[in-house]
């Protein structure tokens, strides 16, 4: 049995050890606002925060989780009004949007890491996420704005 | 209960009935439907738009096209509610079941607003003129006092005002205006003209409640993955699920019948694991044990079909466009150039692999679906299941992306079929892999340009054969190549103004499943015409903007069907006079874009702007890359701009988004991505080896520049892609002088800088 923190709540999980995180949080937690896109670390789509750090929830096995706090999109703000969505709705970054609830994940925990990015930061930290549609200037822009509302 | 569901229940009128304004619009004309009506189902027409007003103010419209990413859930108010003076903040919108009363909902060909802007604003005034009305007739004054603004309806000479939801009772019974009170907008008076409105969606897609199809979640909900064949065509020849069925989680196998060649719109076939959540169906099906009969495509090599490709175009084909005499023209040429291009399978490798829910219930299906043609997916549920049409009800998610992967219905039939297998509600689960080894391909094409040059450096004679599967092949057998009217997506009618002209047809058999992805044909036609008009400058020592305005030439509008096309002279389903050639527009683009980029500037080495135009989905879009090319040949994209004519265009952010996706999307066809078949089987399975644009890579800027103007509509979704990818190629040959003739550049860059690559003709 293993136990984790989600969006606030307390979890348990006793099914495969081996599950990745991503189809816990999506089949088991109805929480389909982490997206699945690869499966292999390639797209950024599954992106949560993990005890803080930005992490790729098709690559945590459930194994690794025991007391871990995980947030997921649905938990990064109470109100959907973390500074990074204000910025993406200021700025109406989404085309089709199924890679923004990771876009926005990867861009918080940026925030909180380089809180004035760079654009070789913003290159290096948003580089492992695909958006097919081609959203990446405007993504560009949202970061440096929500930046300026911190 | 949602709307949606109610819709389902043919109890529309009902609900919207109940006190709400109703009018619909379609091909028939303007009605008001009122709540003693016959139910939807009954009428005999098939309104394509529904706009309700409740009594509490509420607008409610029904959206009966997809939202993939182009906005039409936004930009379908935007026309509608600016038309009626509504109130942004009170404008709901819900998404169409596939239902033919809807009339034809498949979104694809950059069609939503180039066929229904007319009946968007129809639809609008005509609520307008009856809440005006409404409002004059309580107030006792003449209708020519009052005036609809903003919610609410005004008496002009007292300032009185009645607001929307109060006057929907009296406007449910008032007679219907006639003509001459349904007055549409002039563009002055349009509130939202040029501005930029909150997207519909904007809130859930960034907050993590936007659904789409792998996010609908039934009670008692069965999740399946499966294994398909690997060649198409192939089926199960021995299958051993005792390991899979080992798996915990692991509930069912069950085989799924597949099509025989060629296959259609319907599944594959193959066999799969039913389980309790993903994770379980993966491992379960990663642990069958099938061996295949591979069937008639087992040999398909995609490098010994480029060879052939590019062996058929070095021969005439099949006359699609004639205009002079080309043959002719060349031999009396005082300089002949000739370009041969190459563009390999590509994949949509939207991020949402397909994925689609269904219940069958009491002999009827119930599907949720990312698709594309809702009504398709309908009728092909219907036919593989043994069902009529209307035990079939289609709901339609967010699209997560689609590109045309979205409009075939295959992946909607498994979860139907394996819902009424199973007893219970599935979710089919396309992993990535999937989505890129059994998709619908973007066909292979070789190109084969010729031109013939008069003394001055004027372009005499142009020969162009392309080769490459024809779509139609997916669906019939015995499809040799491309129709003539393929070549209207860019090849045949092209706005060059060369007095001698053949544009042929060459043969190419299918051996996988050839689909619609984004801007078609006009992708590899794009890129070698686009290419080879640079190439044509730089051979005659041209500046290569300046020759593109020479090539277009002197302004006229061309009607093609009684110009050398060879019939059907299809115009992307427009006639020709609504939609002539018009030489101008592609000649302002150009000049635009030339402009606005600063074209002509010094660059230093390793930098480099191209230029290409093209007419496509009706619309005119030029485009002005530049690339710095790094010296391991990495390509980046600093800046780029796009000016753009697609006639009125009635949400100019969503076109700017949508020209800089297109931007960034033709960069992965041109410089990272390809399809290449071994045995018959997909080479690739996800991103690491079909790459496509990342951030890093991706431009800072793309400035877009949209041509001002009230002209008929041309697509939007679509004709940003093909100028940019030749634009990127010939900036990369200005940058290295190397000159790209087969997609991807990939690694062909790789030592430019020493000349060994085998340096372009600069
Ligand atoms: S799904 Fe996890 S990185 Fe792509
Ligand atoms: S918005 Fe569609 S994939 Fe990013």
């Amino acid at each position: 049995m293993i136990t984790l923190t989600v969006n606030g709540t307390r979890r348990s999980f006793d099914g495969d050890p081996t599950m990745p995180l991503l189809w816990f949080l999506r089949d088991e937690l109805a929480l389909t606002g982490t997206k699945y896109g690869c499966g292999l670390a390639l797209c950024g789509a599954c992106t949560v925060h993990v005890d803080g750090q930005s992490a790729r929830a098709c690559q945590r096995q459930m194994q690794t989780l025991e007391g871990a706090t995980v947030t997921t999109i649905e938990g990064l703000h109470p109100r959907g009004e973390h500074p990074v969505q204000v910025a993406w709705r200021e700025i109406d970054v989404p085309q089709c949007g199924y890679c923004q609830p990771g876009q926005i994940m990867q861009a918080a925990w940026l925030l909180t890491q380089k809180p004035t990015p760079t654009d070789e930061d913003i290159d290096t930290a948003m580089n492992g996420h695909l958006c097919r549609c081609g959203t990446y200037p405007r993504i560009r822009a949202a970061i440096k704005a929500a930046e300026g509302q911190r | 209960m949602t709307a949606r569901d109610l819709l389902h229940r043919r109890e529309f009128l009902q609900l919207l009935g109940a006190g709400s304004l109703v009018i619909v619009v379609g091909p028939e004309g303007v009605r008001r439907l009122d709540a003693a009506a016959r139910p939807l189902a009954a009428e005999p027409w098939s309104p394509a738009v529904y706009v309700s007003v409740a009594e509490d103010g509420v607008v409610t419209l029904i959206c009966h096209r997809s939202e993939m990413g182009q906005g039409i859930r936004t930009t379908m108010p935007m026309i509608i509610a600016d038309e009626m003076e509504a109130d942004w903040a009170r404008c709901r919108v819900e998404q169409a079941d596939g239902d033919e009363k809807y009339g034809n909902q498949n979104t694809d060909g950059s069609t939503s607003i180039r066929d229904f802007l007319r009946t968007y604003r129809e639809a609008g005034a005509t609520v307008r003129a009856l809440l005006e009305d409404a409002a004059a007739q309580a107030w006792g004054v003449s209708p020519t006092e009052v005036k609809a603004q903003q919610h609410e309806v005004v008496h002009v000479p007292t300032g009185r005002t009645r607001t929307f939801g109060a006057l929907v009772a009296a406007a449910r019974t008032m007679p219907m205006p006639g003509p001459e009170r349904v007055r549409i907008k002039q563009p002055g008076e349009r509130r939202w003209q040029g501005k930029q409105m909150t997207s519909i969606d904007l809130g859930p897609m960034t907050s993590g409640t936007a659904r789409y199809g792998a996010d609908v979640i039934l009670p008692g909900m069965k999740t399946a993955v499966l294994a398909r064949p690997p060649v198409w065509g192939g089926t199960v020849a021995s299958l051993d699920d005792s390991a899979a069925l080992a798996v915990p989680g692991v509930e069912r196998v069950v085989r799924v019948p597949g099509a025989p060649l060629p296959s259609g719109f319907l599944p594959l076939g193959g066999v799969a694991v039913v389980a309790r959540n993903t994770w379980a169906a993966i491992r379960g099906r990663d642990a069958l044990r099938i061996t295949w009969n591979h069937g008639a495509n087992a040999d398909y090599e995609s490098a010994a079909y480029q060879a052939a490709l590019a062996e058929a175009v070095r021969k005439p084909g099949r006359a699609g466009r004639t205009n002079g005499n080309a043959a002719q023209a060349l031999a009396s040429a005082s300089r002949r150039i000739v370009g041969e291009y190459y563009v390999p399978h590509l994949s949509h490798a939207q991020m949402e692999p397909v994925a689609a829910v269904a219940r069958v219930r009491d002999g009827t299906v119930e599907a949720w679906a990312p698709t594309q043609s809702p009504v398709d997916a309908r009728k092909t549920i219907a036919g593989y299941l043994g069902l009529d049409v209307a035990q079939v009800t289609v709901h339609v998610t967010l699209l997560g992306g689609a590109f045309g992967r979205k409009s075939k219905p295959d992946f909607v039939c498994e979860a139907a079929w394996l819902a009424r297998e199973v007893g219970a509600p599935v979710r089919v689960q396309w992993t990535r892999e999937d989505d890129l080894r059994h998709s619908y391909y973007h066909s292979a094409a070789a190109h084969r340009l010729e031109a013939g040059l008069d003394a001055q450096g004027t372009v005499t004679a142009w020969t162009h054969r392309s080769a490459y599967p024809a779509i139609a092949a997916t669906f019939a057998p015995g499809v040799t190549g491309a129709e003539p009217d393929e070549l209207t997506n860019g090849a045949s009618d092209i706005p060059f103004h060369v007095p001698n002209m053949s544009v042929e047809i060459c043969p190419a058999v299918a051996h996988s499943r050839i689909g619609w992805y984004r801007s078609v044909n006009a992708v590899h036609h794009g890129f070698a015409i686009g290419s080879f008009v640079d190439e044509l400058a730089h051979a005659t020592g041209k500046d290569p903007a300046a020759f593109l305005l020479a090539l277009i030439g002197p302004d006229r509008q061309v009607d093609l069907s009684a110009a050398g096309l060879v019939a059907p002279a299809s115009n992307y389903g427009a006639t020709w006079a609504d939609h002539p050639l018009d030489t101008a527009r592609a000649r302002r683009v150009v000049e635009l874009a030339a402009e606005q980029s600063g074209w002509g500037s010094p660059l230093p080495r390793g930098r480099g702007r191209g230029i290409a135009m093209h007419r496509s989905f009706l619309s005119y879009v030029a485009a002005v890359v530049e690339v710095e090319v790094l010296p391991d040949g990495t390509v980046r994209v600093p800046r780029a701009t796009v000016a753009v004519d697609a006639g009125f265009v009635a949400n100019p952010d969503r076109v700017r988004s949508q020209m800089a996706g297109a931007l960034i999307m033709a960069m992965s066809n041109t410089l990272y991505s390809e399809i290449t078949f071994a045995d018959g089987r997909v080479v690739q399975s996800n991103y690491h080896d079909y790459p496509v644009t990342r951030m890093r890579a991706a431009p800072r800027v793309v400035d877009v520049h949209i041509v001002e103007s009230e002209g008929l509509p041309g697509g939007i979704g679509e004709p940003g892609v093909p100028p940019a990818g030749a634009a990127l190629a010939n900036a990369i040959f200005s940058a290295t002088g190397v000159r790209v003739r087969r997609l991807p550049v990939g690694s062909q860059l790789a030592g430019w800088t020493t000349g060994a690559t085998g340096r372009g003709d600069r």
